[in-house]
């Protein structure tokens, strides 16, 4: 990490998830934000799915980007090509640092002073925001949630509801703090508040920047879904689009894009389609009346070609970042996003994240799962998040020597200690005649069984071992 | 990449019973309790004495030569073709779902497919193998159940439970609220994130309690253990057994099974 980036304010130790997770717990009103807002988006894809074939598409989905995935570099290249020859001007990144760098190249040949951004994750991995305004470009967030979490001075809590932990008594006294507005419990006042206050920015801005949902290699074509119209206006009204994306966002035709988008709003908001679905090809043509001049692509790899070279690994590419995962996730709705410490939180972070901060920095993240499940059970493209989580847990701690551990930063996790008690309870239980007899000893000694066990018996009393095992049962049984 | 399609066997004449290591030292009567149902409907029923543990607390935690050297030693433990049946959806999962990607491109990988698939979650198999009726002998009462998430999610039986309890004339089934939801137990999650776990497991007790039923049931004894012992040391009105010690005390107008 580069003094840039470590100098962001935003900047937190991802180790610190367990203090992180403990303070939330006990935050009554933040556990109610979260828990409304699950239980509300839960019950809303439930809906939208209804009386469809969610496995069938489900599979056509986790089928298509599939596909993509394995003739990646191909797809890449014809994206390349075709975005060329449409007058869309593509540009590389291995980081999100040298990201940062050609945005502000491209603002800086401008000459642009302002800013102004649709929602986009991969922005917040490159922390775009802090090194725009480091270099004197004032780049402003015209996302609602993203407005708002943006005024707040905080990292978004949830990668499609930034603002999802705030109720609208926190966003009003914050709009009325930094922004004038009165105080309300009108979300539509609030709203068009905000609106209001945009849209003037919208007009005097000189770069507009957005993420991008689906690349199309076959047409040259950036996909971009949104509700509010901030994403219209940020690709058409200011004089240059700057689209970033990371790599695996590529799809082959615009047929695979049908499926997709029915599954990711879907997932996402319970919506059958959003209120805007951009479709980018191009700069203005000199008989259009509107459009920007310029329009770039960024191509941000940012840990992701690593995570290409592992058959295993590769499913964590297949995501289209719909955020159902954490909707569902039962660990996520106790802590929040914020307490996971990382650009992505939830299920998808979990998975993801180790790849682009190492394991070693982000070591606590896969072990935070009761691995239920309800993350791989709802992913619109099948990822087996439980199957990835417990990868990493053996990467984190070397685990697995048939299977060598490859992620950056892997056994880091290992303790002297656990590895020890797991060497010892392997011994045991590997040899059947020494099971017995501890087992058994155990029942027999069972009023000597300790009452206390550490974080167990905090919430709940000790498991009582019973006076014969179901073996000796059988035996006696037998006799 | 589709997940394969369960097929079930005709109803055999022998099983192998894969008990657990929870069952073996803090639930033995529920192990007894499935035992003595399949032995009702028929089946004679081998235990074999060297069974200890299926690997899945080392596994989960990332300890896979430690996972591996243990679920090595139990599977030459079902020389025969029986079904092997687990009183666990967890530990069935472990045999079915993961058993055979543990020993992919090892001397024992045959083996672990060939066990992966004769393994069945134990009510499962009574419901669709054994097609068990269950005549209900005891007094009215009201239970929710909690079915844990590896048996609803890796071993797909969420509507067994419900449907064999459904056969019981006098018990009523209440469900809670976000019954799908997972009880925070998650294994050594729940020694690692005391806290995340303690609240899950305090809802999921809330939203039984709520239910009125004063008692659950459950297909898992992690689940079990986390959710009664979260009631008895907050001093919440709810009981819980293991589905099986309910099944069988139901059915049974003998003493057997649990008291």
């Amino acid at each position: 990490m580069n003094s840039e980036s470590s100098a962001n304010p935003h900047h937190i130790d991802v180790k610190e998830f367990h203090p992180r997770a403990q303070a939330a717990i006990a935050d009554p009103k933040l556990r109610q934000n979260f828990r409304r807002a699950m239980d509300g988006l839960i019950s809303k894809r439930k809906d939208a799915f209804e009386g469809m074939d969610l496995e069938a598409l489900r599979e056509l989905g986790a089928n298509i980007r599939l596909r993509a995935l394995a003739n990646l570099p191909d797809l890449l290249e014809q994206l390349e090509t075709k975005l060329t020859a449409n007058g869309i001007k593509v540009h590389w990144a291995i980081d999100g640092d040298e990201a940062c760098r050609i945005v502000r190249n491209i603002c800086v040949a401008r000459n642009a002073k302002t800013v102004i951004k649709g929602k986009s994750m991969v922005s917040e991995e490159m922390e775009l925001n802090h090194y725009l305004e480091e270099h004197g470009i004032e780049a402003l967030e015209s996302d609602l949630g993203e407005y708002i979490v943006q005024l707040a001075g905080e990292t978004p809590s949830h990668i499609i509801m930034p603002a999802i932990h705030k109720n609208t008594g926190e966003i009003s006294e914050l709009m009325h703090e930094k922004t004038g507005t009165d105080l309300s419990s009108d979300v539509e006042y609030l709203t068009a508040s905000a609106r209001q206050q945009l849209r003037e920015r919208f007009m005097n801005a000189d770069v507009g920047v957005t993420g991008v949902n689906f690349a199309v290699a076959e047409t040259g074509t950036l996909c971009l879904v949104e509700n509010e119209g901030n994403g219209r206006m940020t690709t058409t009204v200011p004089p240059c689009h700057i689209a970033v994306t990371g790599i695996e966002k590529v799809v082959g035709t615009l047929e695979d894009v049908v499926p997709l988008l029915a599954l990711l709003t879907r997932s996402a908001t319970g919506q059958h389609i959003t209120t805007y679905f951009n479709m980018i090809s191009g700069p203005r043509k000199p008989e259009e009346l509107d459009g920007p001049e310029e329009v770039h692509l960024v191509l941000v790899d940012n840990g992701r070609s690593s995570i290409y070279q592992d058959d295993e690994l590769l499913d964590t590419l297949r995501c289209i970042r719909c955020g159902a995962c954490m909707n569902h996730c039962p660990v996520y709705t106790r802590v929040g996003g914020h307490t996971y410490g990382t650009t992505y939180p939830g299920p998808i972070g979990k998975i993801l994240m180790p790849h682009l901060i190492g394991l070693d920095e982000g070591r606590h993240l896969p072990t935070a799962s009761s691995l239920c499940g309800a993350c791989g059970e709802v992913c619109p493209v099948k990822i087996p998040i439980p199957d990835l989580l417990v990868r990493l847990r053996q990467e984190s701690v070397d685990g697995d020597k048939l299977n060598p551990a490859k992620v950056r930063g892997h056994g880091a996790k290992r303790g002297t200690l656990e590895a020890l008690i797991w060497k010892g309870w392997s011994w045991m239980h590997a040899r059947p005649g020494i099971y017995r007899f501890g087992t058994a000893v155990a029942a027999r000694l069972r009023m000597l069984q300790p009452g206390q066990l550490g974080g167990w018996t905090k919430y709940r009393t000790a498991p009582k071992l019973a006076n014969k095992t179901l073996h000796q049962k059988m035996k006696e049984r037998d006799q | 990449m589709a997940d394969p399609i369960k097929i079930y066997p005709p109803k055999p004449s022998h099983v192998y019973f894969y008990a657990t290591c929870l069952i073996d030292m803090f639930y033995p009567d529920a192990g007894m309790a499935g035992i003595q149902l399949l032995e009702r409907e028929g089946i004679k029923v081998c235990f074999p004495e060297d069974q200890t543990c299926c690997g899945q607390p080392a596994y989960t935690s990332g300890y896979h030569d430690e996972a591996r050297a243990v679920a090595k030693a139990q599977l030459d433990l079902f020389p025969e073709d029986w079904p092997i049946v687990v009183p666990s959806g967890s530990c069935g999962g472990m045999m079915r779902k993961h058993y055979p990607s543990l020993f992919k491109h090892t001397r024992q990988e045959a083996k672990a497919i060939d066990i992966a698939a004769r393994t069945w979650e134990l009510t499962d198999f009574l419901l669709n193998v054994c097609h068990i009726k269950l005549e209900d002998v005891g007094e009215p009462t009201t239970v929710a159940m909690h079915t844990s998430c590896s048996a609803r999610r890796e071993m797909g039986v969420a509507e067994v439970g419900p449907r064999l309890i459904g056969q019981l004339n006098n018990v009523s089934l209440v469900e809670q609220t976000r019954a799908e939801e997972c009880c925070g137990f998650g294994g050594t999650f729940a020694v690692r994130h005391p806290e995340i776990s303690g609240a899950m497991v305090s809802e999921k007790v809330d939203t039984l309690t709520d239910t009125g039923a004063g008692e659950f049931v459950t297909t898992d004894c992690g689940c079990l253990m986390n959710i009664a012992g979260y009631a008895e040391k907050n001093r919440k009105p709810l009981a819980g057994q293991h589905i099986l010690s309910f099944l069988w005390n139901r059915t049974n107008p003998g003493k057997g099974g649990e008291s």
